[in-house]
């Protein structure tokens, strides 16, 4: 991501929209900026409106308040047909009575093309996807993945500024869902077109975006690079969303030089950095399974250490999770360490001297 | 147990055999009395003859009453389909106000006896002093077609993914030429089942057409006319074996290019026009 | 907007522009009409005059006088029994075809059952009539087989003739909804069923009954209101005691030329199938939650 000084013109902008459906508020005042170029990920639980969000940008739904501009201009009113965005729908929703040329060739065919550039241009898109010479095929004689990529096609021949892809690979397995996922990040690099994915995979939105926006029950939780959300989650819910994290209870010893007791790891002392959201109200502390150490005998010592014994374990070949009670509290905590070599599994029951550091701590509300 | 499944099941089958005969008993009978050379229709049979068919085709009245027939169902075909269509597409898409008491209302004449529209249609018109009219007849027909094209265009129409529609107008293409382009051809299955049930139900209606004929008969009304005069019964009997005899093969045709086009999009094989 | 948001959203106002058509042209030519048979029903003929104060002579009449009250009875008791009739005689049949028929062979068997029915109407019950008269093929072919002597006079022109008749007549409207709930039953149920002890009995009693109920309700219900309305079977089969309501409610339009009478015993039929339909959707009611 750049990280010009001069703030790059956002290609398309959502101002304090609202979205109801009659008692139920699908979205409240979301607020974003999206810049040209960007790999934008929408992620976020079940039913918290995404969709809506992304069917709001498309035209398809009407804000209930506020307004989008797209590439600088004002589109209330405007109609999902005269918008520059395109959209990937969840089913791919490619015409069944129409074959793969026709269907990408749809939308050309209504700016009244010339019929030889309008092939011309279908070709160089399904060559684009990987599905050069598919023109005649019948599109129910495609496969899931193929109809994936004439459905990206058909919306990518049309050049748009933005490009919205609504769960697009949720509906493929898992391995399939692991090469679209790089084709299609290779895809946006290549073509330099915004786009704009709906995702409630955390995973698949770390892996893809440039930019990530988490969304809870119609609101936007936090906006940042997939690094800054994993590392510096604003709140609880961003941080329990987005990978894994342990919660420790705090005790509140002196606010203004952030000094604070936490269960089973002792006093410390916060920066403001860690503590995003203050001291105020009901805080806890979040540490990330990787930034506990299992210390091995003869490996360096950690800043601070705790001592625990292992309840549980997960081995996964190159990562093994633990389970740990902390001395001295009722609580487990999950640790990941990387199997190095030389580096033994312990098993369940085994007493373990556990590292950490006071920068490794999150205070979050 | 597998033994007692096994024998149950045979009685079913031979149930199934005995039913067969019974429903098909009329339709037997009816090829045999057409091509008895004998006015009377009872057994034991005469002969062969084509002599009712020739009298079928040379026969002036009944030529006018099929005309009238013809008209009669093929207007009510096309205006109940069309008020189906609009009546399926607004219930399978959008949600309004007294939704479902409007569409009940349309749905009525489902469960209504015909008698019922027919006495209703003819006060209404002797009550304005009005006459009666093939027009009148089609008004009828329209009324109790139009619940069962709605019921099959709702079937239709809800099988069609809504984001299809969406993916057009998303391409850029108006509402209108998304209907004409998407979903027009899409529910096209739908569209021609719908015109061929209400094309039949409209041929054969007799109840309400009965009530409503003026000085132009259909052909129900023709035949109900004729039943009276026993030597004009053979000549029914070779009528009901064409009109038999037509409309299976429409709906082998039919069944022919419905297959045709759920082949070309991909879609299951199923249902038919049921 | 200070004056508040439209009453009426866009999208349910382009719902009730597309409904208009189809809903106003069941406005005006049933709901006012109909309206029209009610106010009609209040009237009077006086020979060729219509008397318009509104009076419930008809009524009283259509309720009380023997032959009205009687055509009633019986033609609630015809269409009854070939209500019963067609459920049960169609009930195997829906299921032999929703289990036993192979999935690909399906639609032919739903088309093999109606293609009795191609044909004229009015032609397939004179048909009945040769079946069932005095020369006709069961006297013939009981005869023929020296079974009897002189043919049966009893087959024809009586209520069971028209029970038979139109038993045949509607039996694909019983046979097809029976058929679309049988076959929307998840054949998973029918194995846990199984595997869970039941045997082909308690199975049928206990899974497919229950689960075939909204099929068999709409099959009666769509048999039954019809049924008393037909005009057509009794006058060609039944002979002068089987004649129904509807024989009534026509000769009172057309030839006696009192429509009011007419119009009255119309609506009191209406009336009273209505009131039995709904009484039995009530007591059935239970069977039909679960699949709603
Ligand atoms: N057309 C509609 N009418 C009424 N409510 C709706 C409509 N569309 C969405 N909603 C409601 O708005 C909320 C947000 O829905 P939305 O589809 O945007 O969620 P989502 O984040 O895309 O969920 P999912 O991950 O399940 O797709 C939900 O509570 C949903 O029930
Ligand atoms: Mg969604």
């Amino acid at each position: 991501m750049p990280d010009n000084d001069v703030a790059p013109q956002p290609i398309i902008q959502t101002v304090g929209v609202d979205k109801s459906f009659g008692d139920v508020q699908a979205l409240r005042s979301i607020s974003l900026e999206i810049e040209q170029g960007m790999f934008f990920t929408l992620v976020g639980p079940s039913g918290c409106g995404k969709t809506t969000l992304l069917r709001v940008m498309a035209g398809f739904e009407q804000p209930t308040t506020g307004h989008v501009i797209i590439d600088g201009k004002h589109v209330a009113g405007v109609p999902a047909n005269k918008r520059p965005t395109n959209m990937v729908f969840q089913n791919y929703a490619v015409f069944p009575h129409l074959n793969v040329g026709d269907n990408i060739a749809y939308g050309l065919r209504s700016k009244k093309m010339a019929e030889d550039l309008i092939r011309r241009k279908v070709s160089e898109a399904l060559e684009m996807v990987g599905l050069s010479g598919y023109e005649a095929r019948p599109s129910h004689a495609l496969s899931g993945g193929q109809r994936q990529r004439v459905a990206l096609a058909r919306a990518l021949v049309l050049k748009p500024k933005v490009l919205l892809l609504d769960e697009p690979l949720s509906a493929l397995d898992k391995k399939l869902r692991e090469q679209m996922q790089s084709e299609l990040r290779h895809l946006q690099r290549n073509v330099g077109i915004t786009f704009i994915l709906v995702t409630h995979d955390q995973e698949e939105a770390l892996t893809m975006s440039d930019r990530i926006a988490v969304m809870f029950s119609g609101e936007i939780a936090q906006v940042d690079s997939p690094a800054t959300l994993y590392q510096r989650p604003c709140s609880r819910a961003v941080a329990e969303f987005v990978g894994f994290m342990n919660f420790l209870d705090v005790r509140k010893l002196d606010t203004d030089s952030g000094r604070v007791e936490i269960e089973g790891l002792g006093t410390v002392e916060i920066g403001p950095r860690q503590a995003p959201g203050g001291f105020d109200g009901e805080i806890v502390a979040g540490v990330r399974p990787e930034l506990f150490t299992i210390l091995f005998d003869g490996e360096p010592t950690a800043e601070r250490l705790c001592t625990g014994r292992i309840t549980e374990l997960q081995y996964f070949g190159d990562m093994t999770y633990y389970e740990a009670k902390l001395d001295g509290i009722d609580r487990t905590v999950t640790i990941s360490m990387r199997n190095t070599s030389g580096r033994e599994v312990l098993e369940v029951g085994a007493k373990a001297r556990i590292g950490w550091s006071p920068e490794s701590l999150l205070i979050l509300s | 147990m597998m033994h007692r499944l096994r024998k149950s099941s045979n009685w079913l089958i031979a149930y199934v055999g005995v039913f067969l005969l019974f429903l098909y008993a009329p339709a037997l009978l009816l090829p045999l009395f057409a091509f008895n050379d004998s006015s009377v229709i009872s057994f034991p049979l005469a002969g062969f003859t084509t002599q009712w068919f020739a009298a079928v085709l040379d026969n002036d009245p009944l030529h006018r009453a099929a005309r009238n027939s013809l008209i009669v169902a093929l207007s009510t075909a096309a205006l109940s389909t069309t008020l189906g269509v609009f009546a399926a597409r607004a219930s399978t898409r959008y949600e309004f106000p007294a939704k479902r008491g409007m569409l009940g209302l349309v749905m009525v004449p489902m469960v209504l006896p015909e008698i019922i529209v027919g006495v209703s249609l003819l006060v209404v018109v002797v009550q304005l002093g009005l006459s009666l009219s093939l027009l009148l007849i089609i008004l009828g027909h329209v009324l109790i077609c139009t619940p069962f094209c709605t019921a099959i265009l709702g079937a239709a129409f809800q099988g069609l993914d809504r984001s299809l529609e969406e993916a057009s107008i998303d391409l850029g293409r108006t509402r209108f030429m998304t209907f004409v382009l998407i979903t027009m051809p899409l529910v096209l299955p739908g569209i021609i089942s719908s015109l061929l049930l209400s094309f039949t139900i409209s041929l054969d209606e007799f109840i309400i057409a009965f009530f409503l004929t003026g000085t132009e008969a259909t052909l129900p009304v023709y035949i109900w006319g004729q039943l009276r005069f026993p030597q004009r019964v053979p000549g029914l009997m070779a009528l009901g074996t064409i009109l038999l005899v037509v409309s299976l093969l429409l709906l082998v045709c039919a069944e022919y290019f419905r297959r045709r086009g759920a082949r070309t999009m991909g879609r299951q094989e199923q249902g038919g026009f049921f | 907007m200070p004056w508040g948001r439209p009453r009426i959203s866009p999208e349910a106002a382009s719902g009730l522009v597309l409904i208009s058509p189809t809903f106003i042209y069941a406005l005006l030519l049933l709901a006012t009409p109909i309206a029209a048979v009610v106010l009609l029903s209040f009237w009077t003929q006086d020979y060729l005059d219509l008397q318009r104060t509104l009076t419930l002579a008809n009524y009283q009449k259509a309720w009380s006088e023997p032959i009205y009250q009687s055509l009633m009875l019986r033609s609630v008791k015809i269409s009854l029994l070939v209500t019963v009739a067609t459920v049960l005689i169609g009930f195997p049949i829906a299921y032999y075809i929703a289990f036993m028929v192979p999935p690909r062979h399906r639609p032919i068997w739903l088309f093999l059952i109606t293609i009795p029915f191609w044909t004229s109407y009015l032609v397939r019950i004179f048909l009945w009539k040769v079946i069932l008269g005095y020369g006709g093929v069961i006297n013939g072919s009981l005869v023929g087989l020296g079974i009897i002597e002189e043919p049966l006079k009893f087959i024809l022109y009586n209520q069971g003739a028209v029970v038979l008749t139109l038993s045949h007549a509607w039996l694909p409207f019983a046979i097809l909804p029976i058929f679309v709930a049988l076959n929307k039953i998840d054949r998973s149920l029918l194995e846990a069923a199984e595997d869970l002890g039941d045997g082909p009995v308690r199975r049928f009693l206990h899974i497919t009954l229950p689960l075939a109920m909204p099929g068999i309700v709409a099959a009666a219900i769509i048999v039954f209101i019809p049924t008393i309305g037909d005009y057509v079977t009794p006058r060609l089969v039944g002979g002068p005691n089987g004649l129904m309501i509807a024989n009534m409610i026509e000769v009172q339009f057309k030839k006696a030329n009192n429509a009011p009478l007419g119009a009255a015993l119309a609506l009191s039929a209406m009336f009273v199938v209505t009131l039995i339909s709904l009484l039995f959707l009530l007591a059935v009611r239970k069977y039909l939650r679960p699949n709603q």
